[in-house]
């Protein structure tokens, strides 16, 4: 596991509009995913994490643009390379998986159809070759009786049954990277543990790496070995699962922590964290949580702090962290 | 296909359910029915001429000239040169039906080539394709097609060239309309994320998504199309004589209307025919595709 990384994004900027009224939903954010290695980006919606996930594989929208920084995987720098080039990494080497399966699959192809598109496309494989490996991902991905499923269409399948479609599809060139954007979400939780369970178990034996795109935190500490926090733009904490989410090192991944229910202590009331994410079109001066930080100085609203590198893969934007870290020792 | 199949279900139906029921009914659709059972009667009449007339079109005889109707064993009587109506209308009917097939084929895979093309790419591409597309739409359609075939020269090959330069426009304002609104669905996103190709996205996952609003169209297209050809060669630019059409017998058979008057009205009533066959099996898709349609 020494050596390359599998994907390493540095200061990525994305600009959408003109120079006039333009926003910055992603501002400067930086990430690395070693290979074999699960890392989920986290953050309340708007903060830029599905715009993050889209820009690795080139696929923000018309008025979007990548105005600087980088995004390298396996030595390439995928934002300057040609469209036809760009197509040999997406399917092939990076695969993706999309909130709504529904929305996601092409409503008048059949399922096996479009599992089989991949491998021919990109692996070279013949028609009949193609169908077989559809027939074998369906059989790996768990949908029961693939002979009879190849030759349905996506309306005739459950939500937990298009997912695994989707997840099929997106192994089916053995990718080096899978990116998942909010892969559970539109699923129950029952369907949802299941999911997750066959994409970790998928991932864990091919040595894929897989990047997870959640708002759900639970999730990610089902999935990922590593998770970064996103605010506005920008991420504000970085470090193993473990580690940020017993020891928060930034008060909104306190206050993320703190809004979501936990099993082992029934009957605590969760704390909201107050106020609105900023308007991105004027993002509030120094740090951007600050309005809402419960911990701000005067400081906090003067300087912009950076993301630092504290021991390890641990890293905060918080001048005042530790705060977080007193406010966790005093209550236990 | 028993009545099991039949019976609307209460509330909304599941999308899965709904598609099922529509293609278990489809011979349900009244118009369609009517449409699609006078288009086969006249495409049996066509091109089973030989089946039903031992006469030859073009064969004339000048002893036998304006017979009456089912005189001498003439079941429409001849026109003027002896030749026999009845033969005549059927086997016109061939070359009106071929001549507008084909017609209304160039425009369309033309069409939704372009259309494609504008609605997927955008920008500049779209500008420019759709600025032509209005230039033409601007002209009238059979002004525009006469004046085309008159400097083309007359003959099958013009038809085809004329009426698909007027006809693309429909076809490709349809198809980039829709397509505007497809290319924005996830599934499209998703084909991306799969590295496929433009050409494969729009071929394999656009198209098949968006091409029945051109089939419909196509439909109402052809009754315009076969009136164009009968109009050209009614004015002697189309199929040229001694090949047998609808449109040059309506206009041999003008000069004898006050005597001979079935010479123009039965292939006239052909044409009217042949229209609402066409003009029924479009209303009827169009009723079948239109989306939410029970």
């Amino acid at each position: 596991m020494s050596g390359a990384l599998q994907l390493e994004v540095s200061d990525l900027h994305v600009q959408i509009g003109g120079d006039h009224g333009a926003v910055r939903p992603i501002d400067g954010v930086s990430f690395e995913i070693e290979p074999g290695e699960a890392v989920g980006l986290v953050g309340e919606s708007g903060s830029g994490k599905s715009m993050t996930l889209k820009s690795i594989l080139g696929l923000l929208p018309p008025d979007a643009k990548v105005t600087s920084g980088s995004v390298v995987f396996d030595g390439i720098d995928l934002t300057n390379l040609s469209q036809s080039r760009l197509n040999k990494v997406r399917g092939r080497r990076i695969g993706m998986i999309f909130q709504e399966p529904m929305s996601a699959l092409n409503p008048v192809m059949r399922v096996g159809s479009q599992i089989a598109e991949g491998p021919r496309v990109h692996l070279g494989m013949s028609r009949a070759q193609s169908i077989e490996r559809a027939m074998d991902l369906m059989r790996r991905v768990g949908i029961p009786e693939p002979e009879r499923r190849f030759r349905a269409f996506p309306h005739e399948f459950s939500g937990g049954m298009r997912q695994r479609v989707m997840i099929a599809m997106a192994l089916s060139c053995d990718p080096e990277l899978i990116l998942c954007d909010e892969p559970t979400t539109a699923l129950d939780v029952t369907i949802q543990d299941q999911i997750l369970r066959l994409l970790a178990q998928l991932c864990h034996e091919s040595g894929t790496s897989l990047m997870f795109v959640t708002h759900d935190l639970p999730v990610v500490a089902q999935v990922c070995h590593k998770v970064a926090v996103m605010y506005a733009g920008r991420i504000v904490e970085r470090g193993t699962v473990e580690e940020v989410f017993t020891r928060p090192m930034h008060p909104y991944t306190l206050g993320l922590l703190r809004s979501a229910p936990d099993v082992d202590r029934p009957g605590q009331s969760l704390e909201p964290i107050p106020g609105l994410p900023p308007n991105m079109a004027s993002p509030p001066s120094g740090c951007r949580f600050h309005p809402r930080c419960q911990f701000a100085e005067d400081d906090c609203k003067v300087s912009d702090p950076p993301l630092r590198l504290l021991d390890g893969d641990r890293a905060t934007a918080c001048l005042h962290y530790e705060r977080c870290l007193d406010q966790i020792g005093t209550e236990s | 296909m028993s009545a099991v199949s039949a019976g609307p279900a209460a509330g909304p139906a599941p999308a899965a359910a709904r598609i099922r029921a529509r293609r278990a009914r489809w011979y349900r659709q009244p118009t369609l029915m009517a449409g699609l059972v006078l288009l086969a009667i006249i495409l049996f009449m066509c091109y089973g001429a030989p089946l039903l007339t031992s006469f030859n079109p073009d064969t004339q005889n000048l002893l036998e000239p304006l017979v009456g109707i089912g005189q001498q064993g003439h079941l429409l009587g001849t026109d003027q040169e002896g030749r026999d109506t009845w033969a005549r209308l059927l086997y016109g009917g061939q070359v009106d039906l071929r001549v507008a097939g084909l017609a209304v084929l160039f425009p369309f895979v033309l069409g939704i080539i372009v259309g494609s093309l504008a609605g997927y790419f955008g920008g500049w591409v779209d500008a420019i394709i759709m600025r032509i597309v209005d230039i033409v739409v601007a002209f009238p359609f059979f002004v525009l097609v006469i004046a085309l075939v008159f400097v083309l020269g007359t003959g099958e090959k013009s038809i085809y060239i004329a009426i698909t330069a007027v006809g693309w426009v429909s076809y490709a304002r349809i198809t980039r309309g829709e397509i505007t609104v497809a290319k924005r669905q996830e599934y499209v996103l998703a084909a991306q994320s799969g590295g496929l190709s433009s050409v494969r996205i729009i071929t394999r996952h656009l198209l098949p998504n968006v091409i029945t609003q051109s089939i419909v169209y196509a439909m109402s297209d052809i009754v315009q199309d076969i009136l164009a050809i009968v109009t050209l060669s009614y004015l002697g630019l189309g199929i040229q004589p001694p090949t047998a059409d609808w449109g040059s017998m309506i206009s041999d058979g003008q000069n004898f209307l006050t005597t001979e008057w079935w010479l123009t009205t039965i292939p006239g009533l052909a044409v009217v025919i042949t229209g609402v066959a066409l003009s029924l099996i479009g209303d009827g898709l169009a009723d079948l595709l239109r989306p939410g349609a029970s």
